[in-house]
């Protein structure tokens, strides 16, 4: 090839990755602002904040308007002589004084917003939120809906994840089950966590709050429109912090009673009876699914761990050892480690499911099985 | 401003200092030499500095798309703790020491610094602290993953390389009292007759006030990482409400340390600045007396607002109003010294060689971090941005365009004065223009993602994020290779180039302008006499 034609060439290249790269950032989602807010108060922080660019805007030009005036005009040139002056006290006053009241304008609204939004009292509904490694549990206790508890966990499927399969418009922010709550009705949140630190960030709700493990805060929102709004756990909380979002749909008065009765009688429908003997077969196909959503993040879906932080289940010392040892561990936890102590999230059924899948599946091959009743018994 | 009346005696120092030290390795291992600590310090950061830039290329690689492609999630995390913590503790502290080192007695005319070989043992306690932290990623269980702020209960999950984390904190700790217990005395003790505390260059002004709040927080950190290894290993419950604790008592503790802390990292840097923009405006500093008055009380300042980084963890509203309006506080001390720094142009004659142009980028994109950290202040917004990349976009801007910016605008100025020989200041312009540029495409672009809701510390995220986590990895690319040429320019710098008078800038002020270049091995034996 020419220098010419070689030249052409890599003109035409540059320009077909430019015109990509325009075309791209046409289709391009570049959101520069807040997601549309659907509670007064995350208005009020949207217009609290567009205030405050303003103010720093006109303030940033000022200055570096003054300080680009002289670099271009106060540029050294031949017989260019430099000032001497360096005080002025007249002017050092002014620029401590004035920056002082600006700050004090601005922050007089922002105290408005700030003791309204932490104003949680006269709540209809009070839905407590506990962050688990790495899911999210709620329990509707106060309101309409009272009794209603349930596990919210990601719903991505990990071929998605891993680049097996095309990602989903809600990719990573989408959950197997819903907070639910009525529109127009004030929502009390209560925190807490079970592990870790975690957080509750709702960004149309302008609602952040940690859930810190043996204690209770509480935010509070109340939506003004309906919709399915969608958060993430906003505080580090380990391996899978950025996989356990949280996905609230505000539906009408009525959806929103339907939905109770719908939840309460789902409830009804799958609490386990106390007394019933389970088979083998049912307890491994029970497990399996108990093992999906709560081990597998860790122990992985293969049972073989990711050593040495998360160890193997299959052929562990554990699930083919003494099976008290083994449900004592899941029941309790081990301290230090990341193993939480399921007892307090798994009921009877799912324990004994859950232990019995582990000491059955890949190449463990115990042939036992533990009733709920015997998990009923371990219980401190 | 000072001047030395006395004649130079750097020649005949330099030439009887040769006999009387070991050659080779043993010079530096036994080095008590201030210049010769300043060097090992400076090289130490900068090699920290890639080390550290190098785990960030390798999480702007993992966010160039979403899904997990490089990194598992677990590995993620240990890249942005052992990168938060090298570039923190490893990089830009030591970078400062070993400005503080070269320059302070130069610049007040002491012939070394106070304690020798305390100065030398606070150096050698850096290399095994960052052997410590780099070869935690070996061990089993991996390196300490619970971000570079170590909150419990995270942190009692970990393996051992989090005790490692722990006692490299305690080493690093140890290493920078000894070095400000050192740069106190020697500013207290050694200044030369006449050169009064309000005479004193801003530089050294900066590291007194930085070397006090070091003094004053690293031992609360130290602390707090010891209830950690205690409620780790020996059944105590400092950070566990099951045993009485709670882990929010970390918190306080920690930020105790760390609001101080971002002000030791960035106080220096607006000394270096100072001294910089007055050198190329060939104009006194405005208002020297109101720049020291506005660091002290900054540093002061920065005990009483720790809080504004735990605005969610669920405090009282009149608790959030306090350190609210606390924080706003020191805006007032900021601004004025943009201010003076604006008016130090103003009227002057100004030239834009390279340390010019990186503190005028400093002071441009350093008022951007001010400003998000003003919107961060705000309690209400914050509840919007706190967790979120916006409060990563808003420290790199005061960390990498303030702190990192100073030190390379400090670097190019006194290179000359360390090496004999003028950089190459072409290349010294075009890593300035490449690094502005690339810095802003990393970090502008992180602002609007944590403004629309994506959180930081993960290692994927949702479709929306896309666009944006692109252009800030193309960006840290271009910035990470852009420092190759820093590191080319100051090694050829070295080993050559055009001899550089003692004072090779026409504006520049102070006593270390008075030595010959390079500095002789031993200068300012005889004080000189200030007026």
């Amino acid at each position: 090839m020419t220098r010419a034609a070689q030249r052409v060439s890599l003109l035409r290249l540059a320009g077909g990755v430019v015109l990509t790269m325009l075309a791209q950032a046409v289709n391009a989602a570049y959101q520069v602002n807040f997601q549309e807010p659907a509670t007064k108060i995350a208005q009020a922080v949207y217009d609290l904040h567009m205030m405050m660019m303003y103010i720093c805007g006109v303030i940033f030009v000022g200055v570096f308007g003054v300080m680009f005036y002289a670099i271009v005009k106060h540029r050294k040139a031949p017989g260019r002589v430099a000032a001497t002056f360096h005080e002025n006290t007249t002017v050092e006053i002014l620029w401590t004084v004035i920056p002082t009241i600006i700050l004090l304008v601005m922050v007089w609204p922002v105290t408005k917003t700030l003791i309204s939004m932490r104003d949680a009292t006269g709540a209809d509904i009070t839905i407590k939120a506990t962050g688990y490694q790495w899911k999210w549990g709620y329990d509707y206790i106060k309101g309409e809906g009272e009794g209603i508890k349930f596990k919210s966990t990601l719903s991505t499927p990990r071929e998605q994840i891993d680049g097996k399969a095309p990602k989903g418009e809600n990719y990573l922010l989408e959950v197997d089950n819903h907070v639910v709550v009525p529109v127009g009705k004030k929502i009390r949140i209560l925190t807490t966590a079970e592990d870790v630190i975690h957080a509750w960030y709702m960004p149309a709700f302008a609602v952040k709050q940690d859930a810190v493990p043996g204690f209770i805060r509480d935010a509070s929102f109340r939506a003004d429109r309906e919709g399915t709004f969608r958060g993430q756990c906003a505080e580090l909380c380990g391996k899978d912090h950025g996989f356990m979002p949280i996905v609230v749909d505000v539906v009408s008065a009525e959806k929103y009673s339907a939905w109770v009765a719908e939840q309460k009688t789902k409830m009804a429908a799958v609490a386990d009876d106390p007394a019933k003997v389970w088979t083998l077969d049912e307890l491994k196909t029970r497990g399996e699914s108990v093992y999906a959503q709560n081990c597998s993040a860790c122990h992985q879906p293969t049972g073989k761990g990711l050593p040495p932080a998360f160890p193997a289940v299959d052929g562990s010392k554990i699930a083919t050892g003494p099976k008290g040892d083994h449900l004592n561990l899941v029941l309790n936890g081990k301290a230090g480690t990341a193993m939480a102590a399921f007892g307090k999230q798994l009921s009877d059924a799912e324990i004994a499911a859950v232990v019995t899948y582990q000491r059955n599946a890949w190449s463990n091959k115990m042939g036992d099985m533990v009733q709920p009743s015997e998990v009923k018994a371990s219980r401190k | 401003m000072n001047t030395a009346t006395t004649t130079v005696n750097g020649h005949s120092a330099g030439h009887e200092g040769h006999g009387h030290h070991p050659a080779g390795l043993m010079r530096w291992i036994t080095t008590t030499n201030h210049k010769d600590i300043g060097s090992m310090y400076l090289w130490f950061s900068f090699a920290m500095f890639l080390v550290g830039g190098c785990m960030a290329l390798t999480i702007r690689s993992e966010l160039f798309q979403p899904g997990l492609q490089l990194v598992r999630p677990e590995f993620f995390n240990q890249l942005t703790t052992l990168h938060g913590l090298i570039m923190v503790f490893g990089a830009i502290m030591p970078a400062f020491v070993g400005f503080a080192n070269w320059m302070l007695p130069l610049q007040i005319g002491a012939s070394d610094m106070a304690f020798g070989r305390m100065n030398n043992l606070s150096f050698w306690l850096l290399p095994p602290a960052a052997l410590l932290l780099v070869t935690s990623m070996f061990v089993p269980g991996g390196a300490a993953a619970a971000g570079w702020t170590l909150y419990p209960p995270l942190t009692i999950q970990q393996g051992m390389g989090m005790d490692m984390a722990i006692f490299a904190l305690h080493i690093l700790g140890f290493s920078s009292i000894m070095g400000s217990i050192n740069i106190i005395t020697t500013i207290f003790n050694l200044r030369a007759p006449g050169m009064t505390l309000m005479k004193m260059p801003l530089f050294c002004w900066t590291w007194l006030v930085t070397a006090f709040l070091v003094i004053a927080v690293m031992p609360v950190l130290a602390g707090a990482v010891t209830m950690t290894l205690t409620d780790r290993h020996f059944g105590t419950s400092f950070f566990s409400a099951a045993g009485g604790g709670d882990p929010v008592l970390f918190q306080h503790i920690f930020w105790f340390f760390g609001h101080p802390e971002v002000y030791i990292v960035i106080i220096p840097g607006f000394g270096v600045v100072s001294q910089v923009i007055s050198t190329f405006s060939r104009k006194p500093l405005f208002g020297y007396a109101s720049m020291v008055y506005a660091v002290a009380a900054i540093g002061i300042l920065s005990f009483t607002v720790w809080a504004h980084h735990m605005y969610t963890v669920g405090m009282p509203v009149t608790a959030q109003l306090y350190f609210m309006y606390a924080t706003m506080f020191i805006a007032v001390p900021t601004g004025v010294k943009i201010f003076n720094w604006t008016a130090t142009m103003w009227r002057g004659s100004l030239s834009f060689e390279t340390p010019m142009l990186f503190a005028i980028g400093f002071i441009f994109l350093f008022t951007v971090g001010g400003f998000s950290g003003l919107v961060l202040a705000m309690v209400v917004v914050d509840v919007q941005m706190q967790d979120t990349y916006y409060v990563v976009a808003h420290f790199h801007y005061t960390m990498v365009a303030g702190a990192l910016f100073s030190a390379f605008a400090g670097a190019y100025y006194w290179l000359p004065k360390w090496t004999g020989h003028m950089y190459n200041e072409k290349l010294g312009q075009v890593h300035f223009w490449l690094s502005f540029i690339f810095f802003n495409m990393t970090f502008f672009v992180q602002h609007f993602l944590g403004i629309a809701g994506m959180p930081r510390r993960i290692p994927d995220y949702a479709l929306q994020f896309t666009d944006f986590n692109q252009i800030s990895t193309i960006g840290a690319f271009g910035f990470g290779l852009s420092q190759l040429l820093f590191l080319y320019n100051i090694i050829t710098c070295i080993k050559g180039g055009p001899k550089a008078p003692a004072k090779p800038w026409e504006g520049a002020e102070g006593l270390e302008w008075d030595v010959p270049s390079p500095a002789p091995y031993h200068t300012w034996e005889v004080q000189p006499v200030v007026k």
